[in-house]
């Protein structure tokens, strides 16, 4: 993908396997959310392909992406904000749903799977910062997907928090539903991730189980920067 | 099928009820054209409401489809002898179709660049319809006086009036009601919040602001083939004239945009001021009313921006209703938050 003179994804080649959850790090401005962009239409790459269950997604538009089973959530959250919890859900549900009644019932199971049961008649506009991330994730599985792709679910969350989104992420996987996950905080995904992919300046430069890839030469000097790697030599020395 | 509750019959009854008793009241022609004008209004201000309130597209163009409404079933009775019933649901359709047309290639546009556009391609038609001599451009057309007879949908005198637009009216309400309850009423919400949004959860956003425009596009032209009638002259000032299309707007805007009734009770509100000051001031109350429509416009915005139904809504418009000034202050700032909180947990 290029933006003017900007290459901001490119060579990015990896595979997904179903069951899976798979991590995708950079440090910021690597492209990440750029990738995810082109993965779920809202970006139509230079260059390159992007299969899934067989077909080329290339061209086709977000929702059409959607009813194929692949949904993504935003870095910057997105509540509907004069829509209730409920019915920012139920814009999801609607996807396999076309009955109000249908969709509402759907919803409500998936919200209180999500722990949002409560919150149900809260105005997406008035959300806390966690809540909004919850109900992103709530929202894109109420399209039933097969992949979802989670832009920064957890940034900004506390600890507590934190272990509260990765009780839900492996909640997720148990349903069968594989992940792909951009994730800055590194102890939410280090320990969940089947696999990891590594981006930087636009790049693919590691791909690996997390114990590889904490232990990987050019992540670390990516990633960590020059001075926390010289600092963990010291360490070792 | 869904269950008809006491709330829905109840509402069904006090509208026939108001309907059919307004009209007793008095039997002054000029105050049953004002209540006929408060029903002509109501349909336009819900109809636009379809595309305006749910959907989000604030569209100032209303006009070329009351045109199109107005003319297209004028021409057929005219040169054909074309019932206006039929020529009504032939302007509806038409309008539609032009309608899709526009919204098509308008799709990537928001906000001010949407009404921009629909102001255009109304004013585009007003120039069309005046310099086209097949319609008798800037004279207008007189309809011929025929039978008072239903078929030809023209009486001497106002109540069969009154009986057909509340009639539209209550079919555009019932249609807007219906709406709500389905997925495409929730959509409509969901693209009026964000189309991005809408669209990543598997929305079809183009095709359902075609609809949106479409639904709007019918009645409003419905509403230009019951003035033909009513008024029995129509021509390009009045009937596609900008000043109508924004008209349309404060109806909807004043009563409440986005909940069924706030248009009807816009009108209700609206038509008797304006009409009354026409009709008092003489010439000089063309100005009058209009002033009097800024007046209410300012008192709106500063007191209550969703409209009078706003009072009565569960929510107050601090909460995130949007349109107010604290609320978006206030939202706009979390926003900020969650992008600090956000790089602070990356670094
Ligand atoms: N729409 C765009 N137009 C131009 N440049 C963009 C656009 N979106 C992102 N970029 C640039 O592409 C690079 C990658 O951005 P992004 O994918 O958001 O990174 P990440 O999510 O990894 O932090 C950045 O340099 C960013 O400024
Ligand atoms: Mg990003």
């Amino acid at each position: 993908m290029r933006f003017g003179g900007l290459l901001a994804n490119h060579d990015v080649t990896f595979d997904i396997y179903p069951g899976e959850i798979v991590g995708l790090i950079g440090p910021n401005g690597a492209g990440k959310t750029t990738l995810f962009n082109c993965i779920s239409g809202f970006l139509h790459p230079t260059e390159g392909s992007v299969l899934f269950k067989g077909e080329n997604l290339i061209g086709l538009k977000p929702h059409e992406i959607c009813h194929r089973g692949l949904v993504r959530t935003f870095q910057i959250t997105q509540p509907l904000r004069d829509m209730t919890v409920l019915e920012n859900v139920m814009i999801g549900t609607f996807c396999r749903h076309p009955q109000t009644s249908q969709a509402r019932e759907k919803a409500l199971a998936i919200l209180e799977t999500t722990g949002m049961w409560p919150k149900r008649h809260q105005m997406g506009g008035e959300l806390t910062i966690p809540d909004r991330k919850r109900l992103e994730i709530a929202r894109a599985l109420g399209t039933e997907p097969d992949l979802l792709i989670l832009d920064e679910a957890m940034a900004g969350l506390n600890p507590t928090e934190i272990q509260d989104a990765i009780e839900l992420v492996k909640n997720i996987q148990a349903q069968g539903i594989t992940l792909f996950i951009i994730e800055h905080v590194m102890e939410a995904i280090m320990p969940i991730a089947d696999r990891i992919v590594v981006l930087d300046a636009g790049r693919l430069i590691a791909e690996g189980p997390p114990s590889e890839i904490v232990r990987n030469e050019r992540v670390i000097e990516a990633y960590l920067g020059e001075g926390r790697h010289a600092k963990r030599k010291q360490h070792s020395s | 099928m869904p269950k008809i509750s006491r709330k829905t019959v109840l509402t069904v009854l006090l509208y026939l009820g108001i309907v059919a008793i307004t009209p007793l009241c008095s039997k002054a022609p000029f105050y049953r054209h004002v209540l006929i004008m408060v029903g002509l209004y109501g349909l336009l201000g819900v109809a636009w409401n379809i595309m305006g309130g749910y959907t989000g597209l604030y569209s100032f163009g209303q006009s070329a489809y009351f045109g199109i409404g107005a003319y297209t079933s004028t021409m057929l009775l005219v040169k054909a002898g074309v019932s206006p019933w039929i020529g009504m649901i032939c302007g509806g359709i038409l309008a539609a179709i032009v309608a899709a047309g526009v919204a098509y290639p308008c799709s990537r546009l928001r906000g001010p660049y949407f009404t921009i556009a629909s102001q255009a391609v109304a004013r585009t038609f007003q120039i069309l319809m005046t310099n086209w001599d097949y319609v008798e451009g800037a004279i207008g057309i007189p309809l011929p006086l025929m039978a008072d007879t239903w078929w030809l949908m023209q009486f001497k005198g106002k109540m069969p009036y009154h009986i057909i637009i509340f009639s539209l009216l209550g079919i555009a309400i019932l249609v807007c009601y219906y709406i709500e309850r389905s997925r495409t009423g929730y959509y409509f919400r969901a693209i009026r919040d964000s189309e991005e949004v809408a669209s990543s959860l598997g929305i079809d956003t183009v095709r359902q602001r075609i609809i949106a425009a479409m639904v709007s596009a019918f009645f409003t032209a419905v509403a230009g083939t019951f003035y033909a009638q009513y008024v029995l002259y129509i021509d390009p000032e009045s009937v596609t004239q900008h000043a109508l299309s924004i008209e349309i707007v404060m109806v909807a805007a004043v009563g409440g945009a986005g909940t069924i009734w706030g248009p009807v009770l816009g009108a209700a509100i609206l038509m008797p001021i304006s009409q009354y000051a026409r009709a008092l001031l003489g010439g000089a109350g063309r100005g009058i009313d209009l002033i009097l429509y800024g007046i209410i416009i300012m008192l709106i915005a500063v007191v209550r921006p969703t409209g009078i139904l706003g009072f009565f809504q569960r929510k107050p418009a601090i909460e995130g209703e949007g349109g107010d000034d604290i609320g978006t202050t206030i939202t706009a700032s979390t926003g900020t938050d969650d992008e600090v909180r956000g790089s602070a947990g990356q670094s």
